[in-house]
């Protein structure tokens, strides 16, 4: 096992699939620190980055874990951590430095059912909302939703990739059930896998802006040791990094962070359809709920519903534009997920009052099941025609 | 004389972002001078400085990183430590300073600080130990004397502060000293010392922080200064549990500890890369 | 002359001399440099720098021995010392009644 991309067909959980899409992907540090349920991304880590010249730290806490990973980040090293509800509640000062200080990395979130200690063993997707503003301040962020260990494979990666495209920390927001779920994963050859490198200082070190936008909005990156003298901060700062204490500047940085995802969002967002093309009710939904979805959308057709499903990969940012257009085309939206109405919130917004927007949803300790969701289906049938 | 005195390059300027000097610090605050020293001993040690990074978390002394012109990383309040610790463990060709102030290190910082002293990690930490936390007002902090006047201690402080030294010893510090500002060419010396030694080394530096806590205790900077000249005495060598810090007893001086041991990179390789 | 410490060899030792230069618009007269410098080179100026502080102004300049610790103990990078060109007649010896 000393490769560090296991190419080949495997039966592994979803949280060993995520350690695995981190060594492909090219990460080499972890620093974590245990927490059920994704106690197991941790151990496989701590088994499998030596053997590909990497490191695994346990941390004191979370709070550490994400600074650590922040610092190996800055020290040029793909970084990792992985943890849940409590221990992602502990990330988030951090998680904030990591936005404004545009430090490349991945945090995994193993859902469970909180709030604090919750149901540590049984899943939910309740922290939809904490991702997307856990962090204190107005931001962008990129979160990934993985429903089968096959995508926690593929996500991890996917989330090295935008992380350091764009130069900020990704979630991957997946929950028990997928983590510790055992399924087919298919390990592609090294080849295969493309990857993505955080854009490099060039030029002059004694000119070198280390906050200056390149082309598509992200500043290319000057790492600890290459020479550059760097000052990385996390007060409000201009193009050099230096701290500037204005409202100016803060709205000068704040725009810059925000625009390098807003201006991208069709490369970021990633979205799949299902049985949508005459659909009158669309279901949206992610992660392991979109699996339940899926089912649902089948038995509601074979009972003549016009069901389908629209799954988000990308939970955030969210695909506003997308659902605002598929409103205009059926007759309601169902958002199904683990929590009492997160993502539904935005479904509702983005649908702008056009159609009813449903919400099928509990607050965690058990998989939605696709019988609840075709009961819905059918009752709203009933109301709209 | 008037030849030389047009040129006005102070020796440190290489290694400061002079456009932004004057720095933030107060009048007869200390930070200045530790981070002097602090920069003399870089400069004096040999390490190579393209390979060297600051790290602090936040506070009067936390805006340290701000000045050096070198990599350099203002963190979060309390997480320089482990922000460092994934910087060094991620390049262990860099060597990593942690600069900041007490309250950062030992309070909200405090379970960082002992762990990576434990695990042995290769960094030197220096601690601007000014008895509170500048930045906010003056407030009580973990190192605030017993009695001591402050803000959030209005009557006087009930708690009794940490003696550093011990805390660092008993953690696992491979390297543990302290002066005071008045002290700069042994403090230097001793900054030029950690930064070679390898393992986790501490230096705490008494400094006065005029602003907030020597004004509520009486104290005027050149009132500091006296102590430090007065109510000290060096004793390298000393045992860590002897160093308390108390001005009615007199304050201990020195380096306490100077040993090494096999750092957490050490121990990592031997364990854990064994087959690779 | 007042020192800190007294050096045991202080009648023997050859010393340099040293011309102190301040940068007046770093100084926040803190008087650090002025109450430690060991031969009382320095006095607080009654001018105003930039930042409404008095910076010191050299009242002895003859007396400063390079020893750079004023230099060290200025919190602002305020002022530092260079060797002086050695000067005709100069034994470079100084005497301890200076
Ligand atoms: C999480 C968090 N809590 C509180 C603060 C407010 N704060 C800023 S600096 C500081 C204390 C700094 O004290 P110390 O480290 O001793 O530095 P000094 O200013 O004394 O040099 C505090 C409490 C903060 N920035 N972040
Ligand atoms: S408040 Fe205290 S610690 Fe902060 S700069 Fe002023 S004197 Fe220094
Ligand atoms: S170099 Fe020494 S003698 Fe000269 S002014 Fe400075 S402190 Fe005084
Ligand atoms: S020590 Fe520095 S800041 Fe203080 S008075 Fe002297 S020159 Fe000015
Ligand atoms: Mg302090």
């Amino acid at each position: 096992m000393n490769a560090a991309v296991l190419t080949g067909e495997h039966f592994m959980t979803g949280d060993v699939a995520c350690a695995e899409g981190a060594l492909a992907a090219g990460c080499r540090f972890f620093g974590g620190y245990p927490i059920t349920p994704a106690t197991e991304i941790a151990e496989r880590m701590a088994d499998r980055l030596p053997c590909v010249g990497g490191i695994y730290i346990q941390m004191e806490d979370e709070i550490a874990s994400m600074a650590a990973v922040l610092g190996a980040s800055c020290a040029g090293v793909k970084s990792m951590t992985a943890t849940s509800g409590p221990g992602f509640s502990l990330m988030m000062e951090n998680l904030g430095l990591g936005l404004v200080t545009e430090t490349p990395c991945v945090v995994v979130n193993v859902q469970r059912a909180g709030p604090s200690t919750g149901l540590p063993t049984l899943g939910a997707q309740g922290d939809m909302m904490q991702a997307r503003w856990g962090s204190h301040g107005h931001y962008e962020i990129i979160a990934l939703a993985p429903a089968s260990p096959q995508e926690m494979f593929y996500h991890t990666i996917m989330a090295f990739n935008l992380s350091e495209t764009y130069r900020l920390p990704v979630l991957v927001m997946a929950d028990e059930v997928t983590g510790h779920l055992s399924e087919k994963v298919v390990i592609p050859e090294p080849g295969a896998i493309k990857l993505k490198n955080r854009p490099k200082a060039k030029g002059r070190k004694d000119r070198f802006k280390p906050f200056q936008a390149g082309p598509n909005g992200v500043a290319p990156m000057a790492i600890a040791g290459e020479g550059y003298g760097i000052h990385v901060t996390g007060l409000t700062h201009d193009e050099r990094g230096y701290p500037v204490m204005t409202e100016g500047a803060q709205e000068e940085m704040m725009h810059r962070i925000v625009a390098k995802i807003r201006d991208n969002l069709d490369d970021i967002i990633q979205t799949e359809s299902y049985r949508m093309d005459d659909a009158e009710i669309a279901i949206i939904s992610y992660g392991v709920s979109s699996r339940s979805s899926l089912a649902a959308v089948d038995e509601a057709r074979e009972q003549g519903i016009k069901a389908g499903l629209l799954r988000l990969i990308t939970v955030w940012p969210f695909p506003e534009q997308l659902v605002n257009k598929l409103a205009d085309r059926v007759r309601a939206l169902v958002t199904v997920e683990i929590n009492l109405g997160q993502i539904h919130l935005e479904v509702q917004r983005s649908a702008a009052g056009k159609v009813p927007v449903h919400l099928v949803g509990h607050t965690g300790g058990t998989v939605i099941s696709p019988d609840t969701i075709v009961e819905k289906l059918r009752e709203i049938r009933s109301t709209h025609g | 004389m008037d030849k030389l005195k047009a040129r006005s390059d102070h020796p440190l300027d290489a290694l400061l972002r002079t456009d932004r000097i004057p720095h933030i610090w107060c009048s007869g605050c200390g930070i200045g001078t530790v981070f002097a020293s602090c920069l003399v001993a870089m400069q004096t040690s040999g390490i190579d400085l393209n390979k060297t990074a600051m790290v602090s978390g936040i506070g009067c002394s936390g805006r340290g990183a701000g000045y050096i012109k070198l990599d350099s990383y203002h963190t979060t309040h309390g997480r320089a430590i482990p922000f460092a610790t994934g910087m060094k463990l991620a390049n262990p060709e860099l060597n990593v300073v942690v600069f900041s102030g007490d309250g950062d290190l030992f309070a909200i910082g405090g379970n960082h600080f002992i762990h990576a002293a434990r695990r042995n990690v290769e960094l030197t930490v220096i601690c601007v130990n000014n008895l509170n936390y500048g930045m906010t007002g003056g407030q009580a902090a973990a190192t605030t004397p017993c009695m001591a006047k402050t803000p959030t201690t209005p009557l006087g402080n009930p708690e009794t502060p940490f003696n550093l030294p011990l805390l660092a010893y008993a953690s696992g510090a491979s390297y543990v000293a302290r002066w005071t500002i008045l002290h700069t060419r042994d403090l230097t010396k001793s900054i030029e010392e950690a930064l070679t030694r390898r393992g986790f080394s501490f230096i705490e530096v008494l400094a006065p922080c005029p602003t907030g806590y020597g004004r509520r205790n009486k104290e005027k900077p050149l009132d500091s200064l006296r102590l430090y000249q007065e109510r000290t005495v060096i004793k390298n060598g000393a045992d860590p549990s002897d160093v308390i810090l108390d001005y009615q007893q007199g304050i201990t001086l020195g380096k306490f500890i100077d040993h090494e041991r096999p750092t957490f990179l050490d121990s990592y390789d031997k364990t854990c890369r064994i087959n690779f | 002359m007042k020192y800190w410490r007294v050096p045991l060899d202080v009648d023997e030792i050859q010393v340099t001399r040293g011309i102190v230069h301040i940068v007046e618009e770093r100084c926040k007269g803190c008087g650090y440099c002025i109450a430690y410098c060991p031969r009382d080179v320095l006095e607080m100026s009654s001018k105003y720098n930039v930042k409404g502080y008095h910076p010191p102004v050299v009242k002895k300049p003859e007396a400063c021995v390079n020893c750079h610790y004023c230099e060290t103990i200025c919190p602002d990078f305020a002022i530092y010392s260079v060797e002086a060109p050695p000067q005709e007649g100069d034994d470079g010896k100084h005497s301890a009644s200076c």
